[in-house]
């Protein structure tokens, strides 16, 4: 069995009454990892559902324009418009072989909890999916996409009322219906086994970056960049890549509207970038909390990447060097999702807007090399209206 | 007061033990000395003063929002041991708190904080045994108990581990969910009684809001009942808490003894 532990991040730090589910779903991962009737099946519904394999796509404009090759990993052709799917029916899958009945998911912007909604119908679950009230409001067309799906979404009026929130109403429903009931964690977050679990079935985006940059190009690419929020997209993109050091891995984290602090606010959600070591939602990593260790609240114009911690593994390999995090602020960000838009005729997620922004912002640096992938974790229809109605000036309002 | 005085002291008495808890801060620290005074006076043996933590995930709504009220009113780290410090009430106080703010003010340094300013016991409803040889060790090397939980679904094996490592008592969870309070209480009481063969006091929480409740647990055989979210429930209402305190702990522990 695998040690909880990334280096010094990791572990289990939840309630008492989770650790045999915790067990159960290790083991019972362990087992059907290797089981050719679930990865036949897993492959199955990945091909078929989910419509992988997705492009490596050579932007060239984008490359024109930057002076370096650049490929964009097409996860936002995945059905559902995000690479979200990719973990969710993996886990969904695993949940029924395990014989669970219910499956429950937070949510922050909802893209998570379409994803599961769309794995529950399709395997027959019953689906719960909590998400902060305030998250509801702003993002009330995912909310029907859910109910479409026969999702029960329930708003979080506790504390922020945001995804931190619906995280930890997510867990105590767990706690209370731990027998029947899997809890489908979105990101590579949480207590061990699932940092590992959501790291493996995202795996899936770099896997498949490799095999197509060897046929397009003959090489490895000198780097690979992607938002990272609490990391999915990012982990499943390096994790095929961290034996092979010559190829440099850029976690772009949300730099919102700057990096300071304001009252119980940070202005940035950049827990790789200015969080400490501490412990949040079942795991000790890099998160972003006071002098006291009470909980931040973090910002973002993107809500996936709005998230006061960071995947374990992450943090283990931004502190060993072998990941260089960086971070982009709202207003790059936008620029850089306009940008690809005008270019490519591609209409990126606000988070894969970081990951762009990234690019233009080292550029002229070198650091990036010739040949660069970039995640294009999700499709940016969920965010025309945040776009639309967002003013200039919005962060000035915060701050 | 250590905790296993105030059991010895119980035990020549033949009483059980009531075990209230309340939020510091909660609406102030003035406010939960009051409290913690007016518990005594009415009966309770052993109280767990909680130390709010911004993301409570063990708790129900009640303790969340106590832990909210209480954050809002400055209650931190430092004005706890000072608040700790001042309650002169003779019972065994318990510190309850999330791991992160025992981390972040360093294990030791929490751990020696705490015997300081009198707590003699910890609970950390969010570190399992296998993460908890650090405070453990700081704990045994300070005279303070660390107190963990057995829940329903807790195997015989674990819950040897979680003998062997405890100290103070041993707190069962007597039903599957979050702290909170509940009319049904602990049909799974005294089941899980039955598996926790241990020479610690057992101590049942989770769902006890009442004297009848308390008689029940009791009965089932506990050492102890520990209710929290029916105490917080009457700080929350504003309304006549002193008295109010005095009164339900009273009725409990008039559970507790017969």
């Amino acid at each position: 069995m695998q040690k909880p532990t990334y280096g010094r991040f990791g572990g289990q730090f939840v309630p008492e009454v989770l650790m045999p589910a915790l067990k159960e779903l290790e083991e019972e991962y362990e087992r059907y990892k290797k089981d050719p009737e679930f990865l036949r099946e897993l492959n199955y519904y990945l091909t078929e559902f989910a419509g992988r394999s997705t492009p490596l796509y050579h932007a060239r404009n984008l490359s024109k324009k930057y002076g370096t090759k650049i490929y964009l990993k097409r996860e936002d052709l995945v059905h559902g418009g995000a690479h979200k799917l990719n973990n969710t029916i993996g886990q969904a899958l695993l949940a029924k072989y395990m014989g669970k009945k219910r499956i429950i998911a937070e949510t922050g912007a909802g893209q998570h909890g379409t994803a599961t909604a769309m794995a529950g119908a399709n395997l027959g679950f019953e689906t719960a999916v909590y998400m902060g009230a305030k998250d509801v409001e702003r993002q009330k067309m995912n909310v029907y996409r859910m109910e479409l799906m026969g999702t029960k979404v329930h708003p979080v009026r506790s504390g922020s009322m945001t995804l931190k929130d619906a995280i930890n109403e997510a867990l105590r429903d767990w706690v209370t219906n731990v027998e029947s009931t899997h809890y489908l964690i979105g990101s590579v977050v949480g207590p061990h086994p699932y940092p590992m679990i959501v790291r493996d079935f995202q795996s899936v985006i770099g896997t498949e970056v490799k095999q197509q940059i060897m046929e397009k190009e003959g090489r490895l690419p000198d780097s690979i960049v992607a938002c990272a929020g609490g990391g999915s997209n990012a982990m499943g993109i390096f994790y095929p890549f961290i034996a092979d050091t010559d190829v440099k891995l850029f976690p772009v984290e949300a730099g919102g509207c700057g990096m300071q602090v304001q009252g119980k606010t940070a202005m940035h959600s950049a827990s790789l970038g200015a969080g400490e070591e501490g412990i949040l939602q079942g795991a000790r990593t890099l998160i972003l909390q006071d002098k006291y260790g009470q909980i931040l609240e973090s910002t973002s114009v993107s809500a996936g990447l709005d998230y006061s911690g960071v995947g374990p593994e992450l943090a283990y390999l931004a502190q060993t060097g072998r990941i260089q995090p960086g971070s982009v602020n709202d207003q790059e960000a936008l620029d850089a999702f306009h940008e690809l838009c005008r270019l490519e005729g591609i209409i990126p997620a606000l988070e894969s807007s970081h990951a762009l922004a990234y690019i233009k912002k080292m550029a002229d640096t070198g650091e990036l090399g010739d040949l660069v992938v970039v995640s294009l974790s999700g499709r940016g229809d969920k965010d025309l209206e945040t776009v639309l109605k967002l003013k200039a000036g919005a962060c000035e309002e915060k701050l | 007061m250590r905790i296993a005085e105030k059991f010895q002291e119980l035990k020549a008495k033949k009483e059980k033990a009531l075990i209230a808890y309340v939020c510091a801060g909660d609406p102030s620290a003035d406010a939960t000395r009051e409290y913690v005074h007016a518990l005594v006076k009415g009966g309770a043996d052993i109280v767990e003063l909680g130390l709010p933590f911004s993301d409570p995930v063990a708790d129900g709504p009640t303790i969340q929002a106590a832990s909210d009220r209480a954050l809002e009113a400055g209650m931190n780290p430092d004005t706890y041991f000072e608040l700790a410090a001042s309650i002169k009430e003779q019972v065994p106080l318990v510190c309850m708190t999330y791991y992160n703010l025992i981390f972040r003010r360093g294990v030791e340094k929490f751990v020696k904080d705490c015997a300081a300013s009198g707590i003699t016991g910890i609970i950390v409803p969010d570190l399992p045994i296998e993460e908890a040889d650090d405070i453990v060790k700081a704990c045994k090397a300070h005279g303070v108990d660390t107190i963990f939980m057995v829940t329903p679904v807790t195997d015989n094996d674990r819950m040897q581990k979680i003998f062997n490592k405890g100290s103070g008592f041993i707190y069962i969870v007597s039903r599957l969910g979050v702290t909170g309070t509940r009319a049904d209480v602990a049909k799974s009481t005294k089941e899980i009684l039955e598996k926790v063969n241990t020479t610690l006091p057992r101590a049942v929480g989770f769902g006890i809001s009442n004297g009848k409740q308390a008689a029940e647990v009791i009965a089932a055989g506990a050492d102890a009942v520990i209710v929290g979210s029916a105490f917080v429930n009457i700080i929350a209402s504003q309304n006549n808490v002193d008295e109010q305190l005095e009164q339900l702990a009273r009725e409990l522990k008039a559970g507790c003894s017969t």
